[in-house]
């Protein structure tokens, strides 16, 4: 199959032309290295939100499962939170934050269009793992509850000890499939920043150089390090399986 | 310890899911170390009562005391009052994400707030007495069924409980699980703990329990002692349970 894409790309008439202008191995060479400086900006941007968006649509998804009239208001506002910030494509919202912010220029806020950049990911990005975490919080049976709250335990301390380690481990694999978009979606930060990330720098290139072989660069680089990422997730799964079963076997 | 030895009080107790009312006025007194076995068919409010004497389901009307202290009364702190009351489940309930050692240790540090080192000892000696020591760092997922049960009940019994509910803690496990499990129950009667115990295993009801009350439908129709209720039902409904148990060859 993948062989006769190969053969169909490589046989077409402007396969010479298109050869030329994608996969130039002079030009790699040349843009690779930049590039891949470039990239550790990505890593810095992915890295940081990660965090934020990790602990805050922890807070949302609690928010969002408490039960019980007197926690409405809180409901509530994870609710319009989760449909507003899903709503709206990630690129507009760190668009208008990226510019709309720094240059309404309030003093005491940071400035950096890169900061609001980041922080606009960490929103639209938090309202979509919050509902992996709440899927996660639902799929834990009642009894578990039940069992903590029968020993005493209070709401909080049921939350914290015996239903998110469990929500948590159960949605490792979708959050790890957020965490790779998120990376991905760290090249949307070049909309509204000055200095480079990798694919704002592989475009520099291709502007001027006429020549599409430093996005190539760009792409192989994000492969570099999502491919690893979901490796080691399915390593770590596999490891937490067998621990806890594997005993029962033997 | 209350002053007239009432170490639970069930009164006029009532409970509907929805429309359905699964439980219809239930009077029942449980003394300090008594044993009593709650009998009666699927359905027939057993397991409701059992979570409502722990708080874990709010209750429509009546009262509940445990050791002199109601504990229906509106604002209490159910955390407080389930400390005093163990439960242990017919499906276990054990975390399944913390080892043995941690399912006991958990309530005592987080509920009780006893110190790390201090619950540890109290739960290995607990384990130890049950003769789970060798389990304490396994997945509760690497244990069998009656295993698992048992530490269930430490994990209740490691709160100190002034009383123990069980909610037939046997009707998941395989056959050969089930005296395991019902042995350790019988050490607890013999050290005097209180127990309220939903049960199928006839047997062991009549061997155990003080006093034994029938449910049907909601409300306590009959309730005597084990000779009374096996040897000598008077209601009719109690004498075709118990006839219906004979045929299925559980007695």
């Amino acid at each position: 199959m993948l062989g006769l894409i190969v053969w169909a790309v490589t046989s077409s008439p402007n396969w010479p032309e298109v050869k030329q202008a994608f996969f130039d191995p002079e030009e790699f060479k040349r843009a690779f290295p930049e590039v891949a400086r470039a990239f550790v900006r990505n890593v810095q941007y992915f890295l940081i939100a990660e965090v934020f968006i990790l602990a805050w649509a922890l807070v949302l998804a609690v928010m969002r499962s408490l039960q019980g009239p007197v926690f409405f208001p809180l409901r509530a506002l994870a609710i319009v939170y989760t449909d507003l910030f899903r709503g709206i494509p990630t690129v507009l919202i760190v668009y208008l934050l990226g510019f709309g912010i720094p240059s309404l220029g309030l003093p005491g806020v940071p400035t950096g269009a890169a900061f609001w950049g980041v922080v606009g990911l960490i929103l639209s990005y938090s309202a979509y793992v919050a509902e992996v975490y709440r899927a996660g919080i639902e799929s834990v049976h009642p009894s578990q509850a039940a069992a903590a709250r029968s020993l005493g335990l209070s709401r909080a301390k049921t939350f914290r000890f015996v239903i998110i380690p469990q929500a948590v481990r159960r949605v490792i694999p979708p959050l790890l499939n957020d965490f790779i978009g998120l990376q991905k979606d760290t090249a949307l930060v070049a909309f509204v920043v000055a200095i480079p990330e990798a694919f704002k720098q592989g475009q520099i290139f291709q502007a001027a150089d006429f020549n599409f072989t430093p996005l190539l660069a760009v792409a192989l680089m994000f492969l570099l390090v999502t491919v690893p990422l979901t490796r080691f997730t399915d390593w770590l799964l596999e490891r937490q399986r067998r621990r806890r079963q594997a005993g029962a076997i033997v | 310890m209350s002053k007239d030895g009432c170490a639970l009080r069930v009164v006029d107790l009532h409970k509907s899911f929805d429309k359905l009312e699964v439980l219809r006025g239930i009077d029942l007194e449980v003394d300090e170390h008594e044993v009593v076995c709650l009998i009666g068919a699927s359905g027939s409010g057993k397991s409701t009562l059992l979570r409502c004497m722990n708080l874990l389901e709010p209750i429509d009307r009546g009262q509940i005391v445990i050791e002199g202290e109601d504990v229906t009364v509106r604002g209490l702190d159910v955390n407080r009052i389930r400390q005093r009351v163990g439960i242990v489940f017919q499906a276990f309930n054990l975390f399944p994400h913390m080892t043995v050692l941690r399912n006991v240790t958990l309530g005592p540090t987080e509920a009780l707030g006893i110190s790390k080192g201090e619950a540890r000892e109290l739960s290995l000696e607990l384990l130890e007495r049950f003769g789970l020591a060798d389990k304490r760092d396994d997945y509760p997922d690497r244990l069998s069924g009656g295993q698992q049960q048992r530490v269930a009940i430490v994990r209740a019994l490691a709160m100190k409980p002034d009383v123990m509910l069980l909610d037939e803690v046997t009707s998941a496990l395989d056959p050969e699980l089930v005296a395991e499990v019902l042995n350790v129950i019988r050490e607890l009667a013999a050290g005097g703990m209180t127990m309220v115990i939903a049960t199928h295993e006839m047997g062991f009801a009549r061997d155990i329990a003080h006093r034994i009350c029938f449910l049907d439908e909601g409300v306590i129709l009959e309730e005597g002692t084990p000779e009374q209720i096996f040897s000598q039902p008077r209601q009719e409904r109690t004498q075709r349970f118990l006839q219906s148990i004979i045929e299925a060859g559980r007695m």
